[in-house]
């Protein structure tokens, strides 16, 4: 199957610290792959580098045959990658639907309208149809300051998602959620990406969401990868055991 | 921005109140209120600015290239009509403002403010300088005219530039409702936000910038057009820092919630200004700044804040009740 995102040879360096040591995946469409990794392990490095956050030092990066090394985050997003933040980035004093709406404007080809109302041309429609789909069609004329972590994320995975990407990168979807609300928050993310079709790639420490949610599962070290697999297989492999899990499975 | 809305039209009975009311208004009162009109378009423009996260302290130089542009072509070319000479200091804003605007929207917060400023008084000093535009004195110019009339009576005159005012504010008032609504308006207030994530989405949060500076220099060169036709007279003023400051003054005192607040705020201070200057002539400053102190105190958000927190109360209270589907929603 092609791959949706093919990345080789991917370098990145900070200083003597080495972020990215000659990353090589394909990400095949529809997979639910999880990246695991102690902290500095190099995941959220490589989620900026594949959002153009970060020009890597050496490699490729080619999202649909394209090769998209040293674009601009706006960019790759138009290009069809979209992501969530570890901190739920929204615009906290617009209202739910609006941080939405602000998502879709950006999708649409040409310029942003100076007279279309904002709400027009079924963009409400639309935001209104995401909140839906993450339980969260109540809120939507709440502004954001007012509304919890845990929704905030989930309000930070639907802009995301409403751009309808590619790839989709979530970047610990459920840090912040309490234990009791993490799989419920999961549960609706995958149902609406499910909806969606979109390739998925999250960034997680909770093994239990791993092993739940992920087809596949990519373990980081120290800017590399030392296990791509299976989630049983890479859980139990005994590298990711002693650098990642620390045996907590 | 779902609730409440009007639609933008409504504003067009205010525009045309006003303007019978300028029928029994005394003399005094329409210049007063035509430059209230003239700063309120170019703190309108410093309103559209602050959507997107910036202040300019430095408005007032395109205010200046609006006047002197106006000045010097009815001085030259002969052309003494209001609403052309409108249309051309609208022109010499936008333009000049089209030029400036790739450099200054790469900077955001204060250095944006000081760079601002900083252009405002490299054009002043030029304009000091400059002999042949009447160097720190400036020069005239003559009475306008309307669609060929010419106004010799003093109170058709000022009627007639209040008339002109009174419309060019409801226009632009208009157009700034319509731009607030709009997809547009939308982007900037999440550019003031988040302009990172406004990148993530798409959106070139530069360009927003660039477009809403052009918008408030356009505004700004209007607002000189205005200036100049009440004064009849040009000088290196128009662009001092002092100036400039009077604009962000009422911006500041409308709030960025609302345009009429630009209006109200606009008129206020003139209305304010006038009294404490007549009154108070040796501490009128001292009114003024009480003024400017107390609504800063007690209305944080602007004047405007005094219409719209209501109508977010209201919407507080429609969603107050909570909905089954909150039950089971993460916190």
């Amino acid at each position: 199957m092609t791959p949706v995102l093919s990345v080789r040879g991917l370098e990145k360096r900070f200083g003597a610290v080495i972020a990215a040591d000659a990353l090589s995946i394909d990400i095949v469409p529809n997979q639910k792959v999880s990246l695991i990794g102690a902290n500095g392990a190099g995941k959220t490095t490589f989620v900026n580098i594949i959002t153009g956050f970060l020009k890597p030092d050496r490699g490729s990066i080619v999202l649909d045959g394209l090769d998209i090394r040293g674009h601009s985050p706006r960019s790759v997003a138009r290009l069809g990658i979209s992501r969530s933040f570890q901190i739920p980035q929204l615009f906290v004093d617009l209202t739910t639907a609006d941080n939405l709406t602000v998502a879709i404007s950006g999708m649409r080809k040409g310029a942003l309208s100076f007279h279309s109302p904002a709400e027009a041309q079924g963009r409400r429609d639309k935001a209104i149809e995401f909140l839906q789909r993450f339980g969260l069609a109540h809120l939507a004329d709440r502004p954001v300051l007012e509304l919890s972590g845990g929704i905030r994320k989930l309000v930070d995975i639907a802009m995301a998602l409403v751009c309808r990407p590619k790839l989709l990168l979530l970047d610990e979807p459920t840090s912040g959620v309490s234990a009791e609300e993490k799989f419920i928050a999961m549960d609706r993310v995958i149902h609406a990406v499910g909806q969606n079709a979109a390739t998925v790639v999250f960034v997680e420490h909770d093994m239990d969401i791993v092993s739940r949610y992920a087809d596949r599962v990519v373990a980081f070290y120290s800017g590399r990868i030392i296990a791509d697999g299976k989630p049983d297989d890479v859980l139990n492999d005994h590298k990711v055991r002693r650098y990642v899990t620390g045996g907590a499975r | 921005m779902g609730h409440g809305r009007h639609h933008p039209l409504i504003m067009i009975l205010p525009v045309i109140g006003a303007l019978l009311f300028g029928r029994v208004l005394p003399a005094w009162t329409l210049s007063l209120a035509t430059i209230g009109a003239s700063n309120a378009l170019v703190a309108l423009g410093v309103v559209v600015l602050a959507r997107a996260g910036n202040v300019s302290f430095g408005q007032g130089l395109f205010f200046a290239a609006g006047g002197y542009g106006v000045a010097l072509i009815a001085n030259s070319w002969g052309i003494t009509d209001a609403v052309l000479q409108m249309v051309i200091g609208a022109i010499c804003g936008c333009l000049l403002g089209l030029v400036i605007s790739p450099l200054i929207a790469r900077y955001s917060g204060i250095f944006f403010g000081m760079l601002t400023l900083a252009l405002s008084m490299v054009f002043y000093g030029a304009l000091i300088k400059t002999t042949v535009l009447g160097g720190s004195d400036g020069f005239n110019v003559g009475r306008p005219s309307l669609f060929g009339i010419s106004f010799v009576d003093l109170r058709e005159a000022d009627f007639m530039l209040y008339a002109v005012a009174v419309v060019t504010a409801g226009l632009a008032a208009i157009a700034a409702v319509i731009l607030f609504q709009s997809e547009f308006g939308l982007a900037s207030l999440a550019v003031r936000e988040n302009n990172l994530r406004v990148e993530y989405l798409g959106i070139s949060a530069n360009s927003v910038i660039a477009a809403n500076f052009v918008i408030a220099a356009t505004l700004a060169g209007t607002s000189g057009a205005l200036a100049l036709m009440a004064q009849r007279h040009i000088d290196p003023q128009f662009a001092y820092w002092t100036t400039s400051g009077e604009f962000v003054f009422v911006a500041v005192l409308a709030g960025y919630q609302s345009v009429l607040a630009v209006f109200v705020a606009s008129l206020a201070l003139e209305l304010v200004r006038s009294f404490s200057n007549l009154y108070l002539p040796n501490t009128w400053q001292l009114a003024l700044g009480i003024f400017l102190l107390a609504v800063i105190l007690f209305l944080p958000r602007g004047i405007g804040s005094l219409w719209t927190r209501e109508r977010h109360r209201r919407t507080e209270r429609s969603l107050a009740a909570p909905t089954a589907a909150e039950e089971g929603a993460p916190t």
